[in-house]
């Protein structure tokens, strides 16, 4: 095993591509993970903005109070910079937290569904096969639709960035499961579980064990791939508004402001957070390419 | 064969019903259309009679059962926005977002495979290398950015062309098009490029690795053998064994196309289903969400099934397998 | 005057590491209505020296030394100008030699028309004929490849190489994915064919059986150099290179006894990048001497080697 860990990191340090992409990344997470200390102004403290200072140009001092801004401010005299510092931080946590749902759901079913066999697999696979006639971002918009519903009015604000995570990991999980299921029906055919049952012990928990070392390359291919697709899946969401709400913006919403702001010049406003999602979009889905070319024709 | 198409129909038939089940039960269980209707003050006696009226009380499959009976004749329900009906709504929309597909599918199909031969025949050329490397960050581009860029460029900065809206409508008697007038196609091109833009860049990549595949073929070296010219030899043996694989996905494509014009009509303001769908979501608007769900639902799945049953008439490999009684 | 005549053929292949040589010094003649068998290990470069012919060695690989010459005239430098109508070629198999999509009768009648700009009745006619010549019923003329048998397929790729007339055909391995029973069927269909049109092949293959049966004369590679070449008979029989010599004796044959053992040469054909200096033989030759070591024995047309009987 550590021979292939160092054949993997040797690859890793041969590409540029893989390591200046996982840079990125991690510039990017570690900027949000730490973007309460980093940002020069919390964004959303009401009391500590000051609207003269609104629309303020990049690097150019306020013409009213002389203050300057890294990247500008919005309309509400908000401090761009960590304006997006702090988007950065909820798409990636959705993000990330998206993933993690999707990836724990599918590996369960996957695994239930290739263990049980029978009708509980094939009620699986069959739901998996419907949700996979339509493309995620719709059946996302119709969970939280649905989830929306659900909730009483008064909370729905609250339980937004819930709903919005809920919902992407929902539309997430068939690949995974599909997977995990393949594995687990070709580790169900191995001898040794059929000796952990005669031995009385739990035929399950002995697969998993088995199961689990082959199946974790493939996952963590698809987990970056599908960190890809939510990110983007997030930012589509909000920007439609039907995301996250601008009282806790994503890049996705902060964009949607952006555009308003486009014809009358600001556009700043639009840039910036553009940016800051076109590459964190970029980065993670050259290091998911690359992990997915690196990885796989090992497990042939 | 008959049989093969028998049971390809049973499949699609199963897969709608589910569809209309899950639309069902968002209509029936989520929000309560009675309170959306009656509002806070009415008494719970009205309420009972209004749940009477509309059949709340009966039993459930009795109820599933009316819905999907009334969806196929076209009956929807009112939208609790806006009390309209929303097969009034649906069939008023429906020509602005099938237009926009049509345009931008043809664009992403056309263009798609034309550069995705290109670089294949010419994989060294530096044109054919910096598209691919353009074509992943396409890929990467959320299609909404795209949409707000364009219109940045072209609209705002360049102000060639209108940044929202569909103009130049004509009606043709229940369908009203944007294509028979000029400011009709000017408000048509960046919503068919932004839409169009990802399909193309996935149709282009798929046709270089079919048509790379397909180059590396054993019958291909004999037709060289035997003197066939390269010219030939690309265009016309090639191209028809790429195109087969292709025509699944890009059939499959069309789907997604109208999955993705929800969110090119909202950049756009493009008055579509699509814009009418984001709107009920954020509204709550059951009723629209769940005729939007069973409408999708039944475009997708007849697409599958054309898509399955032309393989089967395209490729007579299959062909032979299926009158076998192989599948 | 033969009919085809490869001289001093060297092809290299340019990598990372330096540049490989496929093909050294490969010479030999064909002359009409002759089968000449090409005879070596896998990698020995067979199908390296039939693509060479045909110019069909795929970049970065490339000619870089000889010439190629069909009926006097140099062929190597423009192949496509010969390629279908002055030589064809048939490959390993069938089923992946033909186009699926395509039916065969239209197969054969688009080489046809390509090659002498028949019009469409004619040439289908000719194809018929060509289907027929080769014991393939004209009816299953719009039947599709995969509805033919392995034989038949290779019997549908015979009729589509040998469509426009070629004065020489390259196979190789034409019966290596077919059923013994069927290789002996279509062996005797090449034989019988270029005996009646006076065509020569180059019969590449693996298989001494196969080069006993068919050829005329025999040509024996290692390492991309041709070591032997003679009668098919002298060299079955009366080997006079080493490693032909140990090739013979490891052919399980009836003539021996149960009990015996299998004869092996020692070692395996080094690979391109690691070619033994002198004779590229000598490492596993057990008669080899010290100027084996330092020098590599010409090609005399006949063997190449230091050693001798004598």
């Amino acid at each position: 095993m550590s021979r292939w860990d160092s054949d993997f990191v040797y690859a890793f340090k041969r590409s540029p591509v893989a390591c200046v992409s996982a840079g990125v990344v991690c510039l990017l997470v570690l900027a949000a993970v730490f973007a309460p200390w980093i940002a020069p102004l919390n964004p959303f403290d009401m009391a500590a903005l000051n609207l003269m200072n609104g629309f303020t140009p990049p690097l150019a001092p306020n013409a009213f109070t002389g203050e300057t801004f890294l990247l500008g401010t919005d309309d509400q005299g908000r401090d761009l910079f960590s304006a997006i510092l702090y988007g950065l931080r909820v798409s990636l946590f959705v993000g990330f937290a998206a993933v993690a749902l999707a990836m724990f759901l599918g590996v369960f079913l996957g695994l239930l569904a290739g263990y049980r066999g029978g009708w509980v697999d094939t009620l699986i696979m069959r739901m998996a096969d419907v949700q996979v006639t339509f493309p995620s971002i719709l059946i996302a918009m119709l969970i939280y639709g649905v989830a929306q519903g659900l909730i009483a009015p008064d909370n729905r604000g609250d339980l937004a960035i819930g709903v919005l995570i809920l919902s992407i990991g929902l539309s997430e999980w068939v690949q995974f499961a599909r997977t995990v299921r393949g594995t687990t029906l070709v580790e169900k055919e191995k001898e040794y579980v059929q000796a952990a049952r005669l031995m009385g012990l739990n035929p399950l928990a002995v697969m998993v064990r088995h199961i689990l070392p082959n199946v974790t390359t493939p996952v963590l291919v698809i987990a970056t791939i599908t960190l890809a697709l939510a990110i983007i899946a997030e930012a589509t969401l909000s920007f439609l508004g039907v995301g996250a709400p601008p009282t806790e913006p994503s890049l996705g919403t902060l964009i949607r402001i952006g555009q308003d702001f486009l014809f009358s010049g600001e556009w700043w406003i639009l840039l910036f957070p553009a940016l800051t999602l076109l590459l964190l979009a970029l980065s993670v889905n050259l290091l998911g390419d690359w992990l997915r070319d690196t990885l796989n024709p090992r497990l042939k | 064969m008959i049989y093969t198409l028998f049971q390809r129909v049973i499949q699609a038939c199963f897969v709608l019903l589910l569809v209309a089940l899950v639309a069902f039960s968002m209509f029936r269980f989520v929000g309560d259309p009675v309170q959306g209707m009656l509002g806070q003050e009415a008494t719970s006696a009205d309420r009972e009679a209004l749940r009477e009226r509309l059949g709340l009380t009966d039993p459930i499959v009795l109820q599933y059962a009316r819905f999907v009976l009334n969806a196929v004749q076209g009956e929807f329900g009112v939208s609790y926005r806006t009390g309209e009906s929303v097969a009034d709504m649906i069939s008023q929309r429906l020509p602005a977002t099938l237009e926009l597909a049509l345009i931008s599918g043809t664009f992403a199909l056309l263009l798609g495979i034309g550069l995705g031969v290109f670089t294949a025949i010419r994989r060294e050329g530096f044109v054919a290398q910096s598209i691919m490397a353009t074509s992943l960050v396409g890929v990467s581009l959320p299609t909404f950015l795209i949409g707000v860029l364009l219109i940045w460029v072209f609209a705002v900065e360049l102000s060639w062309l209108p940044s929202f809206g569909r103009s130049g409508v004509v009606d043709l008697g229940g369908w009203s098009t944007s294509l028979l007038t000029v400011d009709g196609w000017r408000s048509l091109i960046l919503p068919a490029i932004t839409l169009g833009l990802y399909q193309m860049t996935l149709i282009m990549r798929l046709v270089r690795a079919e048509m790379l595949e397909v180059l590396r073929q054993d019958y291909i070296k004999f037709a060289r053998a035997r003197g066939i010219s390269t010219r030939r030899i690309h265009f016309k043996h090639a191209l028809k064994n790429t195109l087969i694989p292709v025509i699944t996905v890009a059939g499959l494509q069309i789907g997604s196309i109208i999955a993705f014009s929800i969110i090119t009509e909202t950049v756009f303001q493009w008055p579509g289903v699509g814009l009418m769908f984001i709107n009920a979501v954020y509204f709550v608007d059951i009723p629209v969400m769940s005729a939007y769900l069973l409408l999708v639902g039944v475009v997708f799945v007849s697409i599958n099934l054309a898509v399955d049953l032309l393989y089967l008439v395209i490729d007579p490999r299959l062909k032979a397998n299926a009158s076998e009684g192989h599948s | 005057m033969s009919l085809l005549s490869v001289q001093g053929l060297r092809v290299e292949f340019p990598t990372r590491r330096g540049v490989l040589t496929a093909l050294d010094g490969v010479s030999f003649d064909l002359d009409r209505g002759e089968i000449l068998g090409l005879v070596g290990e896998s990698g020995a470069g067979k199908s390296m020296t039939g693509a060479a012919i045909m110019g069909l060695i795929e970049p970065p690989g490339h000619m870089a030394g000889g010439q190629i010459t069909l009926e006097g005239q140099r062929i190597d430098q423009h192949p496509e100008r010969y390629r279908g109508s002055h030589i064809g070629m048939v490959f390993q198999d069938p089923l992946t030699s033909l186009n699926p999509l395509q039916r065969i009768g239209d197969q054969l009648m688009e080489t046809l028309k390509i090659h002498h700009g028949l019009d469409d009745a004619t040439a289908k006619r000719r194809a018929m004929q060509a289907l027929d010549e080769v014991g393939i019923e004209g009816k299953r003329w719009d039947h599709y490849p995969h509805e033919f048998s392995g034989g038949m397929r290779q019997r549908v790729v015979i009729a589509l190489a040998l469509a426009s007339d070629p004065k020489v055909l390259v196979a190789d391995e034409p019966t290596t994915a077919l059923d013994v029973s069927i290789q002996a069927q279509i062996l005797a269909l090449l034989k019988q064919l270029c005996h009646d049109r006076g065509t020569g092949i180059v019969l590449i293959t693996h298989d001494m059986g196969v080069i006993a049966q068919t050829t005329d004369r025999v040509a024996v590679m290692y390492l991309g150099r041709l070591v032997e070449l003679g009668a098919t008979d002298q060299v079955i029989h009366q080997a006079t290179h080493p490693y032909t010599q140990g090739l013979m004796a490891s052919t399980p044959t009836l003539a021996g006894s149960v009990d015996q053992d299998l004869f092996q040469i020692p070692g395996a054909m080094p690979r391109l990048d690691a070619v033994p200096a002198g004779c590229a033989f000598h490492p596993r030759c057990d008669r080899a001497m010290p100027q084996c070591k330092t020098h590599a024995p010409e090609f005399d047309g006949r063997r190449a080697c230091f050693w001798s009987e004598s």
